[in-house]
C-alpha cells in the first residue's frame, strides 16, 4: 500500500461575505481564532509551535506550516490519544481566494488513515445532524 | 458491504426501531414501558423491535427486579460512522461560528 491510499482528506469549502482581508484576521489573531474555533497560542509564523484547546477537554499539537497573508495558512492538526484508533496526524489548510462578492474559503484537512474510527469532536456535531447523516446513508444504501 | 454494515442497515431502516433507538440515543435509558407510552405502537410489538435491535448489538437491556431497562450502545455504530462526513460536521459547524464572527467584526 502506497502512502498516498493511507490518508484521506476532508474539504468544506463556503462562501464567505466578507473580503479576505477581514478573513485572515479571523484565521490568524488568537483572540479571534477562540471565538469561531478553540482557545489557542497562535501566531502567524512559520514554525511556530501551538496547541489548541477544545472545550471538550482535548487539545490538539499543531504547528504553523504556511503563511501567505490573505490567500492561504497551513497547520498540523496533531490529537495524541492512548487508543490509537484515535490518534490524528493530519494537516489543515485554508486558501482564501477573492470573489465578487467576498470570498471562497476552502478548508482542506488531509492526513488520516482510513481505519480511523472516530475523528475527535465528533459528537459536538450533535445528534440531529448525525441521523440528517444515518437518514442520507441510509438512502444511498437502498436498505 | 460488510455483515456488520448489513446487520446495521436492515435493523436501523425499519422506522419505528429508528425511532425507539434514537429516543434512546437522545434520552438515555428507558424501560419498555415508557418507550411505548410514545412508540405509537403496541407493547409487545415494542419489545420485538428491541429485541432485534439487542441482537444488532444497538441496545443493551439492564433488568432491575421486574423492569427491564434499555440503553443505545453507541458503539455499535462504530462501523456506519465516516470520519470524513464527521469532521466534515465538525468544520462545517465552527465555520457557522466564524461567519458570525465575522458579521459582530462589521460593529
Amino acid at each position: 500500500m502506497t502512502a498516498a491510499s493511507e490518508t484521506r482528506s476532508v474539504v468544506v469549502e463556503r462562501e464567505i461575505a466578507h473580503p479576505p482581508e477581514k478573513l485572515w484576521r479571523a484565521l490568524t489573531q488568537p483572540h479571534l481564532i477562540e471565538e469561531w474555533l478553540m482557545k489557542n497560542d497562535f501566531k502567524p509564523r512559520v514554525g511556530h509551535s501551538f496547541k489548541l484547546r477544545g472545550e471538550w477537554g482535548g487539545v490538539l499539537d499543531c504547528e504553523v506550516l504556511e503563511v501567505e497573508p490573505n490567500r492561504q495558512l497551513s497547520y498540523t492538526w496533531d490529537f495524541k490519544h492512548e487508543d490509537a484508533a484515535y490518534n490524528l496526524t493530519s494537516i489543515v489548510t485554508f486558501t482564501l481566494t477573492p470573489t465578487p462578492a467576498g470570498t471562497h474559503l476552502r478548508m482542506e484537512q488531509a492526513g488520516f488513515r482510513p481505519d480511523q474510527k472516530q475523528a475527535f469532536g465528533g459528537a459536538h456535531a450533535g445528534w440531529k445532524s448525525f441521523f440528517e447523516k444515518l437518514d442520507h446513508l441510509l438512502a444511498r444504501a437502498g436498505a | 458491504m460488510s455483515v456488520a454494515h448489513d446487520v446495521l442497515f436492515r435493523t436501523l431502516a425499519d422506522p419505528t426501531r429508528r425511532a425507539l433507538f434514537e429516543r434512546l440515543c437522545r434520552e438515555g435509558e428507558k424501560t419498555v414501558g415508557a418507550l411505548t407510552e410514545r412508540a405509537g405502537v403496541s407493547q409487545p410489538v415494542v419489545s420485538k423491535h428491541l429485541g432485534i435491535l439487542k441482537q444488532a448489538g444497538l441496545v443493551r437491556d439492564r433488568p432491575d427486579g421486574r423492569q427491564t431497562h434499555y440503553s443505545a450502545q453507541l458503539s455499535a455504530l462504530a462501523p456506519l460512522i465516516d470520519w470524513t462526513s464527521q469532521m466534515a460536521g465538525f468544520w462545517e459547524t465552527k465555520f457557522d461560528a466564524l461567519e458570525d464572527l465575522l458579521k459582530r467584526m462589521d460593529q
